[in-house]
């Protein structure tokens, strides 16, 4: 029943808003049908394609580059009590900087390429995989450390066996959290400046009143998401299976 | 009498004339207002087997601590050879096999995995852990996870072994079982053991001699020695006689 809530609500959701769309007297250009997305989607579905590669190879290279800068960084203030200090402030003053404003200063240095989007994606997705990740390392249970130290081990040996595989799942739950900013930061560094990639394709489709072709668009973009949250999901339970152990024998 | 026997067997005496492998002497340790040692005086010579026993938050904890040289005293002088602390709680590494947490120290100590493997494989089998290498510590009871527990502490290659009341979290019946397994990898592998417990009987079954500590501040209110050889059965007359002492000992230090 559980499996099957998900679709069902959002059945329900499009059966409203066709019947909506079709009675409400919305103009079909403001408030296209389900129905109506679906045939540009059909319509539409070569260009569709060739774009969502464009998009969906800046939003995977941007959180691939976001993980791993994010750990690096969250080790880097685990270890340095002063790097936590000085650093921190300036990360969560990063988050405030409007993405709208630094996307076509972005776009002006690196040009129209792969590059600034993939910077966009990284820059939007990378706070939360910090902070969770610095969260697990200083949850790492006190009493494994203390029996590393008695072990003689170094601090780099601690790091490697004890702290490292206990913050990875924290990694991933901060990714799979950046997952949806991610896309929404590849639409806004193509809304700055693109000839490809979906977040262009509705930029272009809007004063073309190709509004059906620009939701096809978007709910391609929500549907990936939610494919990237479970992807990362299954990674997690897969390279970090004892975070999602059954309650073992005792 | 067997007991006597068992006194002066060459290696029992030599072990008596040997110098400590740990002393404390007059040691107290304080946490800020909070007194949990008190001019505390013990010693362990090789291969002995001391075990402490006194109720809880008598600072049998803090007492290892100082021997393994996590936490220096407040005053007094703490002299041990390098120690190893097996904690109450098995603190396996959930991402490393049963094999791979047994093998750990070797592995901090430089050894590659292969070879801290092989080296750690032959004790693991003969510790009755053969054909769990491969297991997770989660799919492991309580009891395995001991065993893995202390078979790393044990490979830490240490002379002496703090073991912080290993078995306080497992039921009466592994426990039971968890003790004569312990008698018997002490047989195999002897070492210098400080084993805390607020058991008395696992204490008077296991040890060569039992310290007994008074409530906060810990100070020491009873020495036994029983003279039967260990291990010994919980039923033994000597145990059950002393078991009788040392709980008045806890009872007067109230």
């Amino acid at each position: 029943m559980s499996r099957l809530g998900a679709p069902l609500i959002g059945l329900a959701l499009l059966a409203i808003w066709e019947l909506y769309a079709r009675t409400g007297g919305v103009d079909e250009l403001i408030l296209p049908a389900p129905t109506a997305i679906a045939e540009a989607a059909y319509e539409d579905r070569a260009l569709l394609w060739d774009n969502f590669w464009v998009t969906a190879v800046e939003v995977a290279a941007g959180i691939a580059v976001s993980v791993v800068a994010a750990f690096a960084l969250a080790v880097g203030l685990h270890l340095s009590r002063t790097a936590r200090g000085a650093i921190f402030p300036l990360l969560v003053a990063s988050q405030a900087v409007p993405i709208v404003i630094v996307a076509p200063l972005l776009v002006v240095w690196w040009g129209f390429g792969l590059t600034p989007k993939v910077a966009i994606v990284a820059l939007v997705s990378f706070f939360p995989i910090v902070v969770a990740t610095l969260d697990a390392l200083r949850r790492v249970d006190p009493d494994e450390l203390k029996l590393m130290r008695t072990l003689d081990a170094t601090r780099w040996q601690t790091f490697r066996w004890a702290e490292a595989p206990a913050a990875l799942p924290g990694a991933l739950s901060g990714a799979k959290i950046a997952v949806a900013v991610a896309v929404i930061g590849a639409v806004f560094a193509e809304y700055a400046g693109s000839s490809e990639g979906l977040g262009h394709l509705i930029l272009q489709s809007l004063p073309q009143l190709e509004i059906a072709r620009a939701w096809a668009a978007v709910a391609i973009l929500a549907t990936f998401a939610v494919a990237l949250f479970y992807a990362l999901h299954l990674a997690e339970r897969r390279i970090a299976p004892w975070a999602h152990r059954p309650g073992g024998p005792t | 009498m067997p007991a006597e026997g068992a006194i002066t067997t060459p290696e029992a005496a030599s072990r008596a004339q040997a110098p400590p492998t740990v002393t404390l002497h007059a040691v107290t340790q304080r946490f800020g207002d909070v007194v949990a040692l008190e001019a505390l005086s013990l010693d362990a010579r090789p291969e002995e087997v001391v075990a402490v026993v006194g109720p809880s938050g008598c600072g049998k904890t803090t007492l290892l601590e100082l021997v393994c040289g996590l936490a220096e005293p407040t005053a007094g002088t703490v002299e041990a050879a390098p120690a190893v602390l097996m904690a109450q709680r098995d603190l396996l590494l959930p991402w490393l096999s049963a094999l791979d947490n047994a093998a750990l120290p070797l592995r901090v100590q430089g050894r590659s995995r292969a070879d801290a493997r092989s080296a750690a494989a032959p004790l693991f089998a003969q510790l009755g852990l053969g054909g769990f290498e491969a297991a997770r510590p989660y799919e492991l009871s309580g009891g395995m996870k001991q065993r893995v527990a202390f078979l790393r502490t044990l490979l830490a290659g240490k002379p002496v072994l703090c073991l912080d009341e290993p078995f306080a979290a497992l039921d009466a019946i592994t426990r039971a079982e968890m003790q004569a397994w312990l008698a018997g990898a002490l047989a195999r592998e002897p070492r210098t053991v400080l084993l805390v417990t607020h058991d008395v009987e696992e204490a008077l079954v296991l040890a060569d001699r039992v310290v007994v500590l008074s409530r906060r501040p810990g100070r020491v209110v009873a020495e036994l020695r029983p003279e039967s050889p260990r291990p010994r059965a919980a039923t033994d007359d000597e145990v059950v006689e002393l078991r009788a002492r040392a709980v008045a000992a806890l009872e007067g230090a109230r």
